[in-house]
């Protein structure tokens, strides 16, 4: 996740990795880690999930951006359940996995390079 | 090659969803996509959500999602056959020169020896995806949700910096983080773990 600055929006970071800033701290499936006092849940400072999260935060100082990584250990998925996934087709028409349902589905990640 | 498979499957229930990990977004892979003319959904993830959603690592990796939204087989490698690019370095020839080699020929050697490290079973895939679709529930290549769940991608602390260094490194269009580096630091077994069907 590439961030401009260490504050992290909460539903921005809620759509990038499943993790749900709630009063009890941190969620994602079954796990719910605390965070300290926030004023509110609406945003979080990337350095505090980072070390609460385990989750490899990186600075480029040349262009003074920063990129959170995926959290370190466990497993990735939580849950079997696909999350609510909805990506772009070419021409930017947002497509929801969930109109497929009824259907098998593989799903094939790819790339250029 | 998956729209092949697509036309095959679809009538027997499968849907074929590809997703482009391009960074670069639509316009890198438009030509891709128009060649291939596929009829089945073809989506962009230039922000890596599907690595973080579903730790989708490496490319190219299938899921499986069966008719009630279930994940009855996590992110895995997914080839419908062995890369042209490793086809052509595994029937390279080696020591083409004798005595000292460049920095160059080094490279191209290492290179050698971590694709020939990278088993690829194109066929068995297939036969699963193909046994999937026409027993449903009852193949015996469908997880159970616990199975789903050990089997998806443990990342070690190393692998989750790589993946933070790799998405950085392309959103700043910086490549220095070149595949055979980008394969040392996860380990050619961790990058291309082999099926385990």
């Amino acid at each position: 996740m590439i961030l401009k600055t260490l504050v992290v929006d909460a539903q921005e970071l809620e759509r990038r990795t499943g993790w749900v800033i709630k009063p009890e701290g941190a969620c994602k499936g079954e796990v719910c880690v605390p965070l300290p006092t926030m004023t509110g849940t609406a945003q979080v400072d990337a350095r505090v999930l980072a070390k609460r999260l385990s989750m490899p935060l990186l600075h480029d100082e040349v262009h003074d951006v920063w990129c959170l990584g995926p959290e370190a250990g466990g497993h990735t998925l939580s849950s079997a359940v696909l999350p609510d996934i909805v990506l772009p087709d070419l021409e930017g028409n947002p497509f929801a996995l969930r109109e497929l349902r009824g259907q098998k589905v593989l799903l094939v990640a790819w790339a250029s390079w | 090659m998956w729209q092949t498979l697509r036309r095959e499957l679809h009538p027997q229930g499968l849907e074929i969803v590809t997703v482009a990990l391009d960074t670069a977004g639509a316009e890198a892979v438009r030509p891709w996509i128009e060649a291939a003319n596929p009829d089945h959904p073809s989506l962009i993830d230039q922000a890596h959500l599907l690595d973080e959603l579903l730790g989708v690592v490496n490319v190219p990796n299938g899921v499986w999602i069966d008719e009630q939204g279930m994940i009855v087989r996590p992110p895995e490698p997914a080839y419908p056959r062995r890369p042209t690019s490793f086809r052509r370095l595994d029937s390279a020839r080696q020591d083409l020169v004798e005595g000292e080699l460049s920095p160059q020929q080094r490279r191209a050697r290492e290179v050698r020896g971590e694709v020939r490290k990278i088993r690829i079973e194109p066929e068995a895939y297939i036969a699963a995806l193909r046994d999937w679709v026409a027993n449903g529930a009852a193949s015996r290549y469908t997880l159970a949700p616990d199975e789903v769940m050990r089997r998806s991608h443990a990342r070690p602390p190393e692998v989750a910096e790589a993946a933070a260094s790799f998405e950085l490194g392309q959103y700043l269009h910086r490549y220095d983080g070149d595949w055979l580096s980008d394969v040392r630091t996860i380990g050619a077994e961790n990058y291309y773990p082999p099926l385990d069907l």
